[in-house]
């Protein structure tokens, strides 16, 4: 049976994850979240357990920390002060599954509205009981005391101008709401409020089968939504112990690739309008336009393509596909260069990016930043090279890595990425294996339609995979994959049947907001406009 | 000197219904409010793009500012905690105004039937024209722009539109 790495005892967390950190370098907190198992069928010490989710510094190992929690005190220590990423992980579990997190500065409601009342993730909340908002928060409760911790008194406090930023703001790239203290221009006290977007995913996980629940990835970072598929298929193939075929790997990586792409297509596309260049939006969203044409003749969707299946793919690629992503390929190459050819020597781009929203390289660890914005900093962390999945150890690509963290390396990085992507589709299709895309497997895939009419067996594997879904293994499992954003990890829990018993996203944008406060602290409200637009943040992602 | 129509016409007069004038200023002119929240504001913003180009329909003056905009586009998710400040810059729009509501999310929850999900946005504000998808292609938004236009046409200016609407969030 699956299991977390290390069960240990709650009043233990503490000290537990202070020698992790310490002596065995788990360094950096991915994700804090619950179990409830009120409903589980096999007896359990106590109803809730908390989940830890470490990894090291050289991002080869990950390990999950499990404890149960007291039933009365429903209390834990909380680890805000070994990693910053706890802030935001402990709030949400303590939203989610109301379990309290004793020493953390600020345990409130992240993801659900003030007003909310009860925990939606467990199991005896219902999932279609909605609570009416009426009023949105005024948030003074967060901001004076984080004016106070920087020196403010109470007579200062009038000289300061407070703003909100979003949640309904065009520079604020979907719905944030970012409300700051501001003298002058300059930005003095940052607070972020999200959950204007959650719109639970992983309770719809638990009401709907293992097979259900690819279409609610595809909205999770809907930029890159195949990136999503393929880590959630990813996790319940590696629970149900399948491996799938080399072809099914191969297609994976190249249409992985292809969404890296778009993804990062759009993130610099709205980055550079917000900097007021306008041409450059339409020099590089055209050939967007094209790879999304080919992505609806091969998966019959523009951007929600829940293309992966459990065990393969739903489609194999259509004659004259590699033709057609070729053409997308070249087009994509022209407006790279047509769009740095504006930028490049231009001193105005320069001077809006360069020492602008710099993210220091220790600060992104502890916040538990990945992807292009930790790599900006020069951190060269990248999955697919320190924990390759898929044969991606056989390519021969670079990680691509910044060196000062601020909004000129975080683009330069997604430009130079994608040219690095598209070095891996062009090896991935000259290695492309032939054979099948599915998993020869009964229990997991749908038989074919010739089976279904033709006997009973077929008949009777098509209603019993519908209808009760596919059996995973009992047990817990968290695996990862490296999203356009960075790390996408998913945690699913099993009893057994046909339906996720949990599952949790790990999405790399929720860390990355969850530091951005501290970022922008200090500099310019025209500067924390690109700086967020620089950090791609997908609210579909980080709210789920 | 003019060019065109009025260089023939020269210093002559034409006359017309105030509603048949107004309204044609109006339905080639619309300002969209974008309230993009999720996956239909992606989609969105390719029916702004080059290919798609929303400007084709004289609607490209995409104003994030509610008083300024006269057609809302409410393109994603619409969520119990967001819900009053869709209502708010619905409300700080001026009159004449049109909704669309763009996918299944905002006109119906979409497949998020859940705790968190304001299931379909005509709870809280009237909406003009649905569109089905999730997302739905550009051309669909095109489509929905036209039939706007359509009932722009056809409405008088000195009638009140929608005054007995009366949503959740309306005490």
């Amino acid at each position: 049976m699956l299991k977390p790495d290390m069960l240990i005892d709650a009043k233990d967390i503490k000290s537990t994850i202070t020698k992790l950190k310490n002596e065995q370098d788990y360094t950096i907190l991915l994700d804090v979240t619950a179990i409830d198992y009120l409903q589980y069928p096999d007896v359990t010490p106590s109803r809730f357990a908390v989940i830890y989710i470490l990894r090291t510094s050289n991002f080869k190992k990950q390990l999950t920390v499990k404890a149960y929690v007291d039933d009365k005190t429903l209390e834990v220590d909380s680890i805000t002060d070994l990693y910053y990423a706890a802030n935001w992980g402990e709030r949400e579990t303590f939203d989610q599954y109301g379990i309290r997190f004793k020493g953390h500065p600020n345990l409130k409601r992240v993801l659900n509205h003030h007003q909310f009342v009860g925990h939606p993730l467990r199991k005896d909340y219902e999932v279609t009981k909605g609570q009416i908002c009426t009023e949105t928060e005024d948030l003074m409760d967060e901001m004076i005391p984080l004016l106070k911790s920087k020196g403010y008194k109470d007579v200062d406090l009038e000289d300061l101008m407070l703003l909100n930023v979003g949640p309904s703001h065009p520079a604020s790239h979907g719905t944030i709401r970012n409300f700051v203290a501001m003298e002058g221009e300059t930005i003095k006290a940052c607070v972020t409020e999200i959950g204007y977007l959650h719109r639970g995913f992983e309770k719809a996980c638990e009401t709907h089968n293992y097979s259900q629940v690819i279409p609610y990835t595809d909205r999770l970072n809907y930029c890159s939504a195949m990136l999503n598929n393929i880590g959630y298929c990813k996790t319940i193939e590696e629970m149900l112990g399948v491996d799938i075929t080399p072809r099914a790997k191969m297609i994976r990586i190249i249409i992985g690739e292809l969404s890296r792409l778009t993804d990062h297509i759009v993130c610099n596309a709205a980055n550079m309008v917000d900097l007021g260049g306008l041409t450059n939006f339409w020099y590089i969203f055209a050939p967007r336009d094209k790879a999304y044409d080919l992505f609806s003749k091969l998966t019959g969707a523009r951007l929600t393509n829940s293309y992966t299946r459990i065990g393969g793919l739903e489609f194999d690629l259509y004659d004259g596909f590699a033709q057609d992503l070729e053409d997308v390929l070249k087009d994509v190459e022209k407006a790279l260069d047509d769009s740095l050819s504006l930028i490049e020597h231009n001193k105005i781009f320069h001077d809006r990016t360069q020492d602008v929203g710099v993210i220091d390289a220790n600060f992104a660890l502890d916040a538990g930043i990945t992807g292009p914005n930790l790599r900006a900093a020069g951190v060269a962390f990248d999955l697919r090279k320190d924990a390759p999945y898929y044969g991606y150890e056989n390519f021969d690509f670079d990680v691509v890595v910044g060196s000062h963290g601020d909004v000129y390396d975080r683009m330069m990085c997604r430009f130079e990425e994608m040219r690095q992507s598209m070095k891996i589709i062009r090896q991935a299709m000259k290695e492309l294996p032939d054979g099948p895309i599915n998993a020869e497997h009964p229990a997991i895939l749908l038989p074919s339609k010739k089976d279904v009419y033709g006997n009973i067996e077929g008949l009777m594997n098509q209603f019993k995979l519908t209808f009760e879904g596919i059996k995973v293994p009992k047990g817990e499992y968290y695996s990862a994959t490296e999203g356009a954003n960075g790390e996408l990890g998913f945690y699913a829990v099993s009893d057994g049947s046909g339906t996720p018993y949990k599952v949790k996203c790990r999405p790399p944008c929720y860390y990355a907001l969850g530091g951005y406060a501290k970022i922008v602290e200090g500099g310019m409200l025209a500067d924390a406009v690109v700086t967020m637009a620089s950090m791609n943040f997908i609210a579909g992602e980080f709210d789920r | 000197m003019g060019l065109g129509a009025e260089a023939n016409l020269g210093d002559s007069i034409i006359t017309t219904k105030l509603d048949s004038a107004i309204n044609w200023a109006r339905s080639y002119s619309l300002w969209p409010m974008a309230f993009g929240t999720a996956c239909c504001g992606i989609e969105f913003m390719s029916v702004a793009a080059s290919r798609y180009d929303i400007s084709r329909f004289g609607a490209e003056v995409v104003r994030f500012s509610p008083r300024q905009a006269d057609l809302l586009i409410v393109a994603g998710t619409i969520t119990y905690k967001q819900a009053p400040v869709l209502k708010k810059i619905w409300d700080q729009m001026c009159e004449p105004k049109w909704v669309i509501s763009m996918g299944a999310c905002a006109c119906s929850g979409g497949f998020y039937d859940n705790y968190t999900t304001l299931q379909g946005i005509d709870e809280i504000i009237p909406v003009d024209e649905y569109i089905a998808g999730c997302p739905p292609r550009p051309e669909a938004v095109l489509d929905a722009i036209m039939r706007i236009q359509e009932r722009a046409q056809d409405e008088s200016i000195i009638k009140d539109r929608v005054k007995e609407y009366k949503g959740i969030l309306d005490a």
